[in-house]
């Protein structure tokens, strides 16, 4: 009776373990079919088209648009975002970013895409999200830099690693509740550990990314807008140092890893 | 018009290997958007591709099919020069054709 309940209990954890990484299976197979494609490739090919294309009162396109490296300059940008710009005298992330040049170069009103910086399911896809596909695929292989050398930058990562551990909503839920232990799943979604490189590694890397399931590219702000969902939290307003900050966090520690976005995700 | 289809395609042992990506909602009809309407069918009906004047391959596609499609297949024959087309043709009557040429 013991014996058998024993080998019972066994199974049961070499069944869990073993279901955990099916799942990551059957997606590496897919990606693996595509090889160097992606449907991503498609909103890319979007977004490249969108920042040259003139747009707003001013009537001019993105291409002068500062990303951190200089205006213009989208080759390597991505790797080392979100960092601090003295010109808003903040720390952004690429969104913000885009947003901010929308507006001071463009003098677009952003109004619009602030309250719906995403597409709804089976829509075309939204400004915010074509553009981050290009710009991410522009640092595709290059090793994340998410600076630390702006007093601000040190306090984004600070704040970020708090928010991270900090329990809120009816389910007393905080990102380490899910993200904060190795070997777990949701369901049959496996969860990284977001609060040690490793895991912060293989995420930060390949965000942006195709959400097969929901046919479209979605970003790292769209994640953790989703997040803070699955959390039962309020609303994330778009572009918040709520988001900015963990984005850093995460950023951070995964540093040296090679960009590999976008990538292809269920 | 629709985006460009990303055709790649690479010889190997007398064979040609094609993987096509199209641009497609590939709507079944059977989804509702957010306010709770149907959204209309509009997906691809055929495809046609092509090696030189040469059909090599032609499908019949449905709702099964979801949206911006990866399609792989292989012939046999090929050489530089050569032009592979891929032509679709969905239920609204839009249509659309890219081609290669090898190298």
């Amino acid at each position: 009776m013991m014996i058998s309940r024993f080998v019972l209990a066994i199974l049961l954890v070499c069944g869990q373990s073993a279901l955990a990484h099916a799942e990551e299976d059957i997606f590496a197979e897919y990606r693996a079919m595509f090889g160097d494609d992606s449907p991503a490739i498609l909103v890319e090919m979007d977004g490249e088209a969108l920042w040259s294309t003139a747009a707003g009162e001013k009537a001019v396109s993105l291409e002068t648009c500062d990303l951190g490296l200089g205006p213009g300059v989208v080759d390597g940008a991505y790797a080392q975002l979100p960092r601090y710009f003295q010109d808003a005298d903040k720390v952004m992330d690429l969104e913000t970013r885009l947003l901010w040049c929308m507006e001071t170069i463009q003098g677009l009103d952003t109004i619009d895409l602030r309250d719906q910086p995403f597409s709804e399911q089976g829509t075309p896809q939204t400004a915010l999200e074509q553009l981050s596909a290009f710009i991410a695929s522009r640092s595709k292989g290059l090793p994340i830099s998410v600076p630390q050398s702006h007093p601000k930058e040190v306090e984004a990562f600070e704040s970020g690693k708090r928010l991270f551990n900090f329990r809120a909503g009816p389910h007393d839920f905080s990102c380490a509740t899910c993200h904060g232990q190795e070997g777990k799943r949701i369901r049959l979604q496996s969860l990284l550990k977001l609060n040690s490189p490793e895991g912060a590694r293989e995420s930060f890397s390949t965000w942006p990314a195709y959400r097969i399931s929901q046919g479209s590219v979605r970003t790292i702000e769209w994640r953790m807008a989703d997040c803070a969902r699955q959390q039962r939290l309020p609303g994330l307003i778009f572009g918040s140092d709520f988001a900015i900050d963990l984005i850093t966090y995460l950023g951070v520690q995964a540093n040296g890893e090679a960009m590999n976005a976008p990538g292809l995700k269920r | 018009m629709a985006s460009p289809m990303r055709i790649r395609a690479t010889m190997m042992n007398g064979a040609t290997e094609v993987k096509v990506l199209m641009s497609h909602p590939m709507e079944t009809g059977q989804r509702k958007d957010s306010s709770g309407a149907l959204v209309p069918v509009h997906h691809i009906k055929d495809v046609v591709a092509k090696h030189n004047d040469k059909v090599v391959l032609q499908a019949e596609w449905g709702a099964a099919v979801s949206q911006n499609p990866f399609l792989q297949f292989k012939f046999s024959g090929g050489a530089a020069g050569d032009t592979v087309s891929v032509t679709w043709n969905d239920n609204k009557g839009e249509t659309r054709t890219d081609q290669v040429t090898l190298r």
